[in-house]
């Protein structure tokens, strides 16, 4: 199980990426892709949506489940990641590289907030 | 404590993910599922299925009091060996449980259930069994492997040798029996292959010899695709004591032909007018079909049983039940969480013997 030190987590699977823009990418944790298996189908959210922080936002669907994504912070959708939902396994295969959505934070302060490598790695082993 | 199989232990030493189903500490997958169910569609995989129960039927009676118990006749299986598919019914011709009886010898049959509802099927088993001279034997320490593939027969014959003889003659759902094993043609992928019964000591030594000649272990995430490709029904999803044959894409099974025969439930369904039918769907945009997701037809409101994202097809699939008068290549909508999405009808066999059949 990866849990890279340089990105931040929540306690719903989601991982976290500050860019220099100030804008915030989110993706799904190797964690919880391997919880889901092979993923078959993902739902993502169209730019310009307002988000709040722990709203549903985009759904992963692998061959067992369906699985709700929630947005890490509030913000609007800037991007998301169009072509992954042709390929949506690329998720299985690099968790971190496929990212799902990009968010421009309402209130930078929420990012600082989200759970560090050391907390979700406490999460993630129990779930 | 869930059940564990006499394989637990293999499946754990293979990396199997490991989730409880119906009371049993079963492998979903060891890998990628959808490997696992390409495995089984191009070569050959094998499933524990041993938390499945054989129940020995026998006694003088044994072959009446079959034939009032399921709604398919076992007077038809005219040869040792040979198998039927059917469903034991309520009055009222709710499903119990669908099941196979194989006719083992003359007085001697061997009933497979679903391991979810064995306790109940055997207390149902035990209380028709007044006035006829059978017993009713529950056989909860034998074990059960399937081994399903193209190349499952060549594979089992290439581990087991002196099976080769024994097996090659047998047609689909027959059956034979050497030295406490029962193997027969059947399964529940819509491969070729093998179920093999055994006593439980030995589960793991055969389990061990088909793997060393290249079958691979394939947990029941895989098995449920593959089924649902196939068109099997899956008991508790897809039909259940509220359900009837006729209108679970079951009619085929229920064997009316002996007009003296009186089964279980056949008063009920002589009385009933299906008004639903059993249907496949293709999802035609892009998801995945799920179990009780509504379905809107010209002809009015119908539901998914069971659905799932299918590998051989790379597209959603789902068996419903639906008004009757909806036909197949119909366009109908279903409901995924919010949205409408066009699915067409299709005959619910998606995939049999390696080959999308849509």
């Amino acid at each position: 199980m990866s849990i890279p030190a340089n990105l931040k987590y929540t306690a719903s699977h989601e991982w976290a990426a500050r860019n220099a823009d100030g804008t915030v990418t989110v993706g799904i944790t190797d964690h919880a892709q391997e919880a889901l298996g092979d993923i078959v189908f993902l739902e993502l959210p169209e730019a310009g949506r307002a988000v709040k922080a722990g709203q549903e936002c985009a759904v992963v669907e692998s061959v067992k489940a369906a699985s709700d994504i929630y947005a890490p912070i509030s913000g609007e959708i800037v991007e998301a990641n169009t072509p992954a939902v042709d390929a949506p396994e690329a998720v299985n295969q690099d968790a971190y590289a496929t990212w799902l959505f990009k968010i421009k934070p309402s209130d930078p302060a929420e990012f600082d907030a989200l759970l560090d490598a050391a907390a979700y790695q406490e999460i993630a082993a129990d779930h | 404590m869930a059940k564990r199989t006499p394989l637990y232990e293999a499946h754990v030493a293979a990396g199997a993910k490991v989730v409880d189903f119906a009371g049993w500490d079963m492998p979903i997958n060891y890998g990628s599922q959808i490997e696992e169910h390409h495995q089984v569609r191009n070569d050959a995989g094998m499933f524990d299925v041993s938390h499945m129960r054989a129940v020995d039927v026998a006694g003088k009676d044994a072959q009446a009091y079959l034939r009032r118990l399921v709604a398919n006749d076992v007077a038809k299986l005219a040869i040792p060996g040979k198998a039927l598919y059917s469903c034991m019914l309520k009055d009222d011709g709710g499903i119990i449980d669908d099941l196979i009886v194989y006719f083992l010898a003359p007085e001697r049959y061997r009933v497979v259930v679903n391991a979810g509802t064995a306790e109940k099927d055997l207390a149902w088993m035990k209380a028709q069994l007044g006035g006829f001279a059978v017993t009713v034997a529950d056989r909860p320490e034998l074990a059960m492997i399937a081994v399903q593939g193209p190349n499952a027969r060549e594979r089992f014959w290439a581990a087991f040798p002196a099976g080769r003889a024994r097996t090659i003659l047998l047609q689909p759902f027959q059956a034979v029996e050497w030295d406490g094993w029962l193997v027969a043609r059947t399964g529940y992928t819509g491969e070729d292959g093998f179920e093999i019964t055994l006593p439980a000591a030995q589960a793991s030594a055969v389990w061990d010899k088909l793997k060393a000649v290249g079958v691979k272990p394939i947990g029941l995430g895989a098995r449920d695709t593959l089924r649902l490709e196939a068109g099997m029904n899956l008991y508790g999803l897809d039909m259940d004591e509220s359900q009837n044959p006729l209108e679970s894409g079951l009619t085929w099974t229920v064997d009316l032909k002996d007009a003296g025969r009186d089964f279980i439930g056949r008063k009920a369904l002589a009385a009933l007018t299906p008004t639903r039918q059993f249907v496949g769907l293709l999802l035609l945009d892009r998801g995945v079909l799920r179990s009780h997701q509504k379905v809107f037809t010209p002809q009015g409101e119908g539901e998914t049983t069971s659905g799932s994202f299918a590998p051989t097809l790379n597209q959603s699939v789902a068996l419903a039940r639906v008004p009757v008068g909806v036909a197949v290549g119909d366009i109908v909508e279903v409901v995924i969480r919010d949205k409408r999405l066009q699915a067409k009808v299709v005959k619910p066999t998606f995939a049999r013997h390696g080959k999308a059949l849509i």
